[in-house]
């Protein structure tokens, strides 16, 4: 029982960490960010070419694929996004859609079809007290989401930019009157979001030790369930929503048969969407006349 | 004759055509953004190549029956997340996509993730094409009825629409239904295409192929989605004769001319080009929108309900009537800021003319 909670906070939080970049990006620009599953992969394989390639060690390599993932998510950005910022919302999401399929496939010419292994650039210890067991690699991937999430917090809780971004989800045009300048927030919250997804995908790249540029579909729905869940546009709702999908999908999976897994964490989105369409954490917006 | 690989061209095309005019009449018309609608052509597919192939009933029953089980599962997903608005709906029909999906991947019927063979082959151009253009004809007169007004007054706005006595969830949980019917008519010529069913055939990717056609060939009309179908069947193949490189990477270009067709047309291929003309939540999410009519029979609408003179059937059964009478007003030009000066106006002096 402690060993599944344990497997569902490291599963949780690698969600929480996706989770993170839609609900911001939602909640400044209101669009769901269909390539981000795909920014995901893309850190995973700049993560992985750095250590392979590069030898880099692990914090280093991390780093570089979130910078480089922060860089593909601003040209995302200003490429496919920015131009429509006034165009009718289903437009931006087919933007979003049709970036999405090139990055994969951008990916797949680069990198080929095959899945490839991550090499590990340190030694893997496992703790284990009679049934229960924790590899350093859980304990990695928990320790690096939650600094990384107090980060986070701490960006937009107590810096300037932070503030800009939170003035910017609040109300665009009454921000930019005050002085900030909205693209530059947008842009900023779309690096951050995809440092973060980053982040994700040289963790559970390492961790599942497979990296192929089909690997950010699931993981960016499920990322995308996680902050609906949570209440999208909320960031503590994005680390909520993540830690309590992965516990439920590890949960549902040792009740019921793994091959539901998918229809476990779609199934907690149906009802949540039923029950409380703005997620636990999220506001209710009232519509106006 | 034309060669079997443009027979086949023309054949998915055709079935791609009845996906997006059935989308198009939830997404376009009612205006609820819904992202699971392979899953009805799925479950249209799966039902109707078990029926031939392992219970060996004749085709048409078949295509018909998947088609009502289709609908079926469109009444039982759409009663709920109907009510549900905008973005939020169009996850829940993203989830419950993904679970029909991963419902059939582990049903033991359905041949599971080996996929279900040894369906025979029944479809051919003359029958996909027949649909196609039935689907079109279904569409356009739904469009044109009472029905579709409903749906286009609520896509516009839907509390302006529940206030004129549409029921606004019955109408969009109707329309999700025909919509879901559709989609199991082109699943079902579809397995009897291919002869093979795989569940990936159906999913999320697929809702969103559908939903870019819709969108790229532009939501306004039926010629939209007919045409947006028509060219997103033939892309991937035009990209292919294009070069060497261009072909092997054929995809890629595909993701980057959505991009790039969203930038330079992003009302679509046909569309108006009017934008911005965001009267609602809704309308915003729609985007383009035919506003000189609608705000003209919107404010016709609203006088006459003021003014009780004329009850809610004979308003909106025959727009001729509508037009008639908003020409009489001298509103055709529909510039006038909505509901202001129409109460007052000539709405009973030209009562008669």
């Amino acid at each position: 029982m402690l060993q599944q909670v344990v497997n569902g906070l490291t599963l949780g939080s690698s969600y929480a960490l996706i989770a993170l970049g839609y609900t911001m990006v939602y909640g400044v620009l209101r669009l769901i960010n269909f390539a981000h599953g795909e920014i995901y992969m893309v850190g995973a394989l700049i993560g992985l070419m750095t250590s392979q390639a590069a030898g880099l060690p692990f914090a280093p390599a991390m780093v570089t694929a979130m910078a480089g993932a922060a860089i593909v998510g601003v040209i995302v950005e200003r490429i496919a996004y920015r131009p429509l910022r006034k165009a009718p919302r289903l437009a931006v999401l087919i933007s979003a859609i049709g970036m999405s399929i090139f990055l994969r496939n951008l990916a797949l010419a680069v990198m080929g079809p095959q899945t490839r292994a991550f090499p590990i650039p340190f030694e893997v210890k496992q703790f284990s007290t009679g049934r229960f067991r924790m590899s350093s690699f859980d304990v990695l991937i928990l320790l690096t989401s939650i600094a990384l999430m107090i980060g986070l917090h701490f960006l937009v809780q107590n810096t300037k930019i932070g503030k800009a971004m939170r003035a910017a989800a609040e109300d665009k045009e009454t921000a930019s009157l005050m002085g900030i300048n909205v693209n530059r927030v947008i842009a900023f919250t779309f690096a951050v979001g995809s440092a973060l997804a980053a982040a994700a995908g040289v963790l559970i790249g390492m961790n599942f030790n497979a990296v192929d540029p089909s690997m950010g579909m699931m993981p960016g729905l499920k990322g995308f369930t996680a902050a609906v869940l949570g209440g999208v546009g909320s960031i503590p709702g994005a680390m909520l929503g993540g830690i309590l999908l992965g516990m439920a999908e590890v949960m549902g999976v040792a009740l019921l048969k793994s091959e539901w897994r998918d229809a476990i964490a779609f199934g907690i989105l149906a009802l949540v969407l039923l029950v409380k369409p703005s997620g636990i954490l999220g506001r209710n917006v009232q519509e106006k006349v | 004759m034309i060669s079997p690989y443009y027979y086949q061209l023309l054949v998915i095309a055709s079935i791609n055509v009845i996906m997006a005019l059935s989308l198009n009449l939830v997404t376009g018309c009612a205006g609820q953004l819904a992202l699971g609608h392979a899953a009805f052509m799925g479950i249209g597919a799966y039902t109707a190549g078990i029926l031939t192939s392992v219970y060996h009933v004749p085709f048409a029953v078949a295509l018909v029956a998947g088609a009502a089980v289709a609908a079926l599962f469109g009444l039982i997903v759409g009663l709920p997340t109907l009510r549900l608005k905008g973005d939020y709906l169009a996850i829940a029909t993203l989830g419950f996509g993904e679970i029909i999906r991963v419902a059939i991947l582990n049903m033991g019927i359905t041949g599971g993730p080996f996929g279900l063979r040894g369906i025979s082959k029944h479809t051919n151009l003359t029958l996909a094409v027949a649909a196609a253009v039935l689907a079109y004809l279904t569409m356009k007169r739904l469009m044109n009825s009472r029905f579709g007004r409903a749906l286009t007054a609520i896509r516009e706005d839907e509390v302006a629409a529940v206030a004129m006595g549409i029921d606004a969830t019955r109408h969009k949980v109707l329309a999700f239904v025909i919509s879901a019917a559709w989609a199991g008519i082109a699943g079902g010529l579809f397995a009897h295409w291919f002869r093979y069913l795989h569940p990936s055939s159906f999913a999320f990717s697929a809702s969103v192929e559908i939903l870019s056609m819709v969108v790229l060939g532009g939501m306004e009309s039926l010629e939209g989605p007919v045409l947006g179908a028509a060219a997103l069947t033939y892309a991937p193949e035009l990209l292919r004769g294009v070069s060497d490189f261009v072909s092997r990477h054929r995809m890629m270009f595909y993701g980057a001319l959505l991009v790039i067709m969203m930038l330079v047309r992003p009302q679509g291929l046909i569309g108006s080009g009017v934008k911005g003309l965001s009267i609602s939540k809704l309308g915003r999410i729609h985007g383009v929108v035919r506003l000189p009519q609608m705000e003209r029979v919107t404010q016709w609408l609203t006088a006459a309900k003021q003014r009780k003179h004329l009850n809610d059937s004979s308003v909106s059964t025959d727009s001729r009537v509508v037009e008639e009478r908003l020409a009489g007003l001298g509103m055709s030009s529909g510039t006038g800021s909505r509901g202001t000066g129409i109460g007052s106006g000539g709405g009973e002096e030209h009562a008669g003319s």
